[in-house]
């Protein structure tokens, strides 16, 4: 930025500066000679009193003259500064001046102050609001009678509860968060299949509550929903009560302090749960899927605001989910997964590994309804001390699966439609067979929760696999 | 900085286009109607039906089904229905 300087001397200072306080007469004194001098202020338009400061509080002057000190003296002629001094000195000053009495009650030098352009908090507001105004979104100005957040919900931009407004400064601190340029697209995001960009992932996770290093979270989880396998299109206009669940494994779940512990699949954690709904708002905003337009949920559940929860890794008695989903340990990564709301198993007796399947097995076998099979994938979230007895079994988390596919085999004739006094059922055809409940590759077992609690839990999936959803892993980036 | 009360459009800024329906058929006499059945359970038994009686008022009846109700129709299959057929009627029932 230029700025077109006034001829003579011109002064920068602030009311915050001992220094600039004590110069204040000097300056009233060159005023009062009728020298040509300006005087910009840095933190207080009225200083110093009575001479008549420039506002330069929002330091566009103190930054386009790079000054680093206060109070800076300089000399401009034909509108370019041919000199300068900062701090006080009489020694200097008097020559610069031309006024050889200048401050003859001051002590002889003073050393002055760093420039409020050294502020960081406000050099960092300066650079999001330089960020921000290169950020490509339609700007979007609030009325002066609106309130801030009220205006969200009267442009339909919420999920119901109130959003954070995306202001530019605030989406540029937020891009801060990823090395990805905020026009590269992410995704074609359903139902509208509007190619979403980096930066309108941050408008939304902006919206939804995110810290920076959210973002990549974000980004994976976009990515991932909106691939043909996951079908969130198809998620979104079912009747179903499902909803995209984002598991979140490896390093950086800890890092941004996601929670895998108590009250994991609950409230009260920021990233759980504004990662979440920064994706549903995604969906909503910028894909154009809203409730009662394409999604035609009968019930729907609430963790359509948020669904999202870390894995309890360090002391799993299992490998993590992403690398039973073939990635690296050291990665992190994002899972999705298309899901009803949690229900909770209860066990407090069993103490041995084949009880407990047996447990876990006649509560999965009711997953959407006793008498259907292959037709819906579900996660088994194991809680610490139900983990605890799989690990003193010696129990892989792979045999933990066969174990369960074993007692979920289920005999045609108890599935048919009509059998067990209940018309609900598959056709008649599977009278002979016995079927599966889960496909290969159905089942996902996840480890969290707090440590006391002799519960597990179960969340239903949607419609599997290709004629569906499958969930989805993809590793989350920078 | 900016001003704080501006905030950026959060959608896709995307405007729907408007297209012109196409002119309602006076009769069904003759005209080629097409029955997409979702594949959703049952919606066979509607569109069996519905045959029928399109039959009975002396129209082509075509059927035609998405592989799966859970995904938009592929764009081949839309491409002809659009050719094969005056109307269409999509059975969305379970």
């Amino acid at each position: 930025m230029t700025v077109s300087l006034p001829d003579g001397l011109v002064a920068v200072v602030k009311r915050d500066c001992p220094t600039c306080r004590l110069v204040a007469p000097v300056l009233a004194d060159l005023r009062s000679r009728s020298l040509p001098l300006t005087i910009y202020s840095q933190d207080d338009p009225t200083f110093p009193d009575g001479l008549e400061p420039v506002d330069d509080t929002a330091l566009d002057v103190s930054f386009a003259l790079d000054v680093d000190t206060v109070p800076t003296l300089l000399r401009v002629e034909d509108g370019h500064e041919t000199a300068r001094l900062v701090g006080w000195s009489r020694e200097q000053w008097a020559p610069f001046t031309g006024v050889a009495e200048l401050g003859a009650g001051l002590p002889p030098h003073r050393p002055g102050c760093g420039s409020r352009t050294h502020d960081p908090d406000l050099a960092a507001a300066r650079a999001a609001a330089a960020d921000g105004a290169r950020l490509a979104s339609r700007r979007v100005e609030l009325g002066p009678s609106e309130d801030d957040a009220e205006a969200m919900f009267e442009r339909g931009w919420t999920d119901g509860l109130p959003v954070v407004p995306p202001t530019p400064e605030r989406v540029a601190r937020l891009l801060a968060g990823t090395t990805r340029d905020p026009d590269e697209i992410v995704a074609v995001v359903p139902p509208d299949l509007v190619p979403c960009t980096v930066e309108k992932v941050a408008v939304n996770a902006v919206m939804a509550g995110c810290r920076p290093d959210y973002l990549p979270v974000v980004l994976a989880a976009v990515e991932a929903a909106c691939t043909d396998e996951f079908n969130i299109h198809g998620l979104l206009a079912t009747t179903w009560f499902s909803g995209p669940l984002v598991i979140v494994n490896g390093p950086l779940a800890r890092a941004i302090g996601m929670n895998d512990g108590i009250n994991a699949l609950g409230q009260g954690n920021r990233a759980n749960a504004t990662i979440g709904r920064a994706l549903q708002l995604v969906v909503r905003n910028v894909g154009g899927g809203r409730p009662g337009g394409v999604d035609r949920a009968t019930l729907g559940q609430p963790g359509k605001y948020t669904f999202c929860f870390a894995e309890r890794e360090h002391d799993s008695p299992w490998e993590p989910l992403h690398v039973t989903r073939g990635l690296p340990a050291s990665s992190s990564a994002v899972t999705l997964f298309a899901a009803e709301g949690p229900r909770g198993i209860i066990d407090q007796l069993s103490r041995d590994a084949e009880s407990l399947a047996n447990t876990f097995a006649a509560c999965l076998r009711a997953t959407t309804h006793p008498k259907l099979a292959l037709a819906f994938d579900a996660v088994l979230v194991v809680s610490p001390e139900h983990g605890r007895v799989f690990r003193e079994a010696g129990w892989s988390k792979a045999q933990l699966l066969e174990e369960l596919d074993a007692r979920l085999q289920l005999p045609g004739a108890e599935l048919v439609r009509g059998a067990g006094g209940i018309a609900e059922g598959l056709p008649d055809a599977v009278q002979d067979l016995t079927l599966p409940k889960f496909r290969d590759g159905g089942l996902l077992i996840v480890h969290a929760g707090g440590g006391a609690g002799l519960f597990s839990a179960i969340i239903g999936g949607w419609a599997s696999g290709a004629g569906g959803s499958a969930p989805v892993t993809k590793e989350i980036g920078s | 900085m900016s001003d704080p009360r501006v905030v950026l459009d959060p959608t896709g800024e995307r405007q729907a286009p408007v297209r012109e329906r196409t002119p309602r058929p006076a009769t069904l006499d003759g005209a080629a109607v097409g029955l997409l059945d979702i594949t959703k359970a049952r919606g066979d038994v509607f569109l069996d039906r519905l045959e029928e009686q399109l039959r009975d008022r002396g129209a082509k009846v075509l059927r035609f089904a998405k592989p799966t109700f859970t995904k938009v129709a592929p764009i081949d299959l839309r491409r002809e229905i659009a050719e094969q057929c005056d109307v269409v009627i999509e059975a969305l029932a379970d």
